[in-house]
């Protein structure tokens, strides 16, 4: 019997996912800023509070020194704190908690204390926030080791990541985007918006997913830029050329047999993301097919990302500095235009 | 006690009257584009908009008594702060607007307003604008000068670590700074209540051996006293004081909050708060023509519409200006 489809946002996929892990676990609880009544300014905890009531689903004060240093110390007690803080950018106030505490809890002792946390936060600009509110800051947070850094493309992986991230014994930075989380009021990518079963399952979070085959180029992208990359492959197959697009749902670890299975085919590479340029997603990407003894490239790797200063506030700034399905298509087709002329 | 002199009342009058108006006209610009489905990223104004509507009597209370020389650091919620503050309305709503001869030709936007002409700041996140006004209060010091620095926070910032942090170094250094808590009852949908161990904010000042004042109701008369107090002390070298004011938010945490955790039948007895409205009939019932109000409301609302109109009139910035003034 074929399963009734279910169309959900990422937003509703996490509450979801969170949702039967409460229910499953009671060490599983939900922790942050207007999560409660308001259910998440982006929505993913929405209903939770209902379902669990205020023990369990905790709005705080606007202390993330100390419910982040407090969730640390939850999940060294053996809990699964779920906590939220509303905007990566936000994280400078209680970095400490995360990158001195958290993450290196299982080191310092030995790996006989984990710390089984999530901390959710969105990511991403495009709608006019400016510098404080629309940073992706993935490069940031892969950087620290002790961490793992994950961020769906679609509602199905997104329940999917959450649950596997609550029941990971290491900190999960659960990062969703804003432009395809399914808020109306900030517009979302239709296709984030999938088929999500009802029970529980997980997806893992060392996996990327090759989510269109093709043999001209290997094109990468995560979170948003998948979908920059899936149009850009629509885009490109009217022209002739096959481009094959990965998921990397994760950046902490990295799937790095993934990429260089994919580049090993094509022989070509173009990284897409929407971080800052320098020392990002993209130069991890590319180091780690430059150093592979196996793959024989065809072209020069590139990467297109954000250029390396504060998201301006004015659309007409903004905008021409994001990255975007012409941008891609445009590299594309000079990569493989240069090639041809070789 | 420092009284307003009536001159002093009818310049906050009229402050207040124009930093409303600003936001009356944001309000219909804000909606183009994002009609009949609500979305951010559209129209003339995009992003976040957090009105101040109803806190208008803690800037000018508060700003009735400072200089261009001394400094002033808002929150995301800035405009009746910028306003009273002098920030030019020109350039302010060119920013708004992100025009390129906004202050920061459109770089900033409304929550990251910057007019070092009469020392103006605000930052979109919380608390983080008290430790530069200990750092300004401190140029001035060192410098031997006795301008003053204002931290203006919302009560929900008070539970930030860079609030008990920078209480401690401005009482330890003796800095000439006022810390400005505008209580509105909520941090986004967090009522104060649920977010905050102490009563009031206030109380708070004594762990960091500094005055504490409550400011009840949202009185810009009574802002202008404990104000003037506290200003009057860091300005002659006894050190930092903490205000707590209550005031009222009579719009969302932003343009589009569907207000949800409100109480029912809050935002109708706000309304009937209006300081606005309580002050003027204030004004009348102390002597003031209500023709004379009227001409002061005039010119505030033209000035503020003169504004809007430049900022609609003026260029927007060239995408590459995206690349200019990220290092000096």
């Amino acid at each position: 019997m074929q399963e009734k489809k279910r169309k959900l946002t990422i937003a509703k996929a996490m509450a979801e996912a969170i949702s039967l892990e409460m229910r499953a676990s009671d060490d599983v609880l939900v922790m942050g800023e207007d999560i409660g009544k308001l259910g998440g300014v982006f929505g993913n905890t929405l209903g939770l509070l209902d379902e669990f009531g205020p023990e369990r689903v905790r709005d705080t004060p606007i202390s993330e020194t100390g419910f982040i240093g407090a969730a640390v110390g939850m999940a060294a007690a053996g809990m699964r704190p779920v906590v939220e803080l509303m905007f990566v950018d936000f994280f400078g106030v209680c970095m400490d908690s995360i990158y001195n505490l958290a993450a290196k809890q299982s080191y310092f002792s030995g790996g006989n204390v984990t710390c089984p946390m999530v901390l959710m936060t969105s990511v991403g600009g495009g709608y006019g926030d400016a510098g404080q509110h629309s940073q992706t800051l993935y490069a940031t947070f892969g950087h620290l080791p002790g961490l793992k850094v994950v961020i769906p493309s679609n509602a199905h992986d997104a329940k999917g990541m959450m649950a596997a991230a609550i029941a990971d014994p290491n900190p999960v930075i659960f990062m969703y985007h804003k432009a395809l989380q399914g808020m109306g009021w900030l517009g979302t990518v239709q296709r984030s918006i999938t088929h999500v079963p009802e029970g529980r399952y997980t997806v893992p979070l060392d996996k990327a997913e090759v989510v269109r085959t093709g043999r001209d180029i290997t094109l990468v992208g995560l979170g948003h830029t998948v979908h920059i990359a899936l149009d850009a492959a629509a885009a490109l197959e009217a022209k002739g050329i096959e481009a094959e697009v990965i998921d990397l749902r994760s950046i902490a670890p990295l799937d790095r047999e993934t990429i260089l299975a994919s580049v090993g085919k094509t022989g070509a590479l173009l990284s897409i993301d929407d971080d800052y340029h320098s020392y990002g997603v993209g130069a991890e990407i590319i180091a780690t097919v430059a150093e592979s003894e196996k793959v024989r490239l065809k072209s020069p790797l590139k990467r297109i990302s954000y250029p390396d200063i504060p998201v301006p506030f004015a659309p007409e700034m903004e905008h021409a500095v994001l990255p975007n399905c012409d941008k891609v298509v445009s590299t594309v087709s000079a990569m493989l235009e240069a090639r041809a002329h070789v | 006690m420092m009284e307003p002199t009536r001159e002093q009342m009818l310049w906050m009058y009229q402050t207040m009257v124009a930093s409303r108006h600003f936001e009356d006209l944001i309000k219909p610009a804000y909606f183009e584009g994002k009609q009949p489905v609500f979305n951010m990223a559209k129209g003339p104004l995009p992003g976040e908009m957090h009105l101040s509507d109803g806190q208008e009597p803690c800037a000018v209370g508060v700003c009735a008594h400072l200089r261009p020389t001394d400094a002033v650091t808002a929150t995301h919620r800035p405009h009746h702060i910028a306003i009273a503050k002098g920030v030019n309305l020109n350039d302010m709503a060119s920013e708004i607007f992100g025009r390129a001869n906004g202050l920061s030709g459109g770089r900033g936007g409304h929550m990251h307003l910057f007019d070092p002409r009469v020392n103006f700041c605000c930052s979109g996140i919380i608390a983080q604008g008290m430790g530069p006004a200990v750092g300004a209060a401190m140029a001035a010091k060192l410098r031997g000068r006795d301008d003053v620095a204002v931290a203006f926070i919302g009560e929900g910032a008070a539970n930030q670590g860079a609030f008990h942090e920078t209480l401690n170094l401005a009482s330890v250094w003796k800095a000439p700074v006022v810390f400005v808590i505008e209580d509105n009852a909520y941090g986004i949908s967090v009522s104060k209540r649920q977010a905050t161990a102490v009563e009031g904010n206030a109380e708070r000042a004594a762990a960091y051996a500094m005055p504490g004042h409550f400011v009840p109701d949202n009185d810009p008369d009574e802002v202008f006293r404990v104000a003037g107090e506290a200003i009057q002390r860091a300005r002659s070298g006894g050190g930092p004081s903490l205000i707590e004011i209550e005031t009222i938010r009579l719009e969302g945490h932003f343009m589009g909050d569907a207000e949800g955790y409100r109480p029912e039948g809050e935002k109708t007895s706000l309304q009937e708060k209006d300081p606005i409205t309580r002050y003027r009939a204030r004004l009348e019932s102390t002597g003031a023509a209500a023709g004379d109000l009227d001409a002061l409301e005039e010119d505030a609302r033209s000035r503020v519409a003169a504004a809007f109109d430049h900022a609609r009139q003026s260029a927007s910035p060239k995408p590459d200006d995206a690349f200019t003034t990220v290092f000096a």
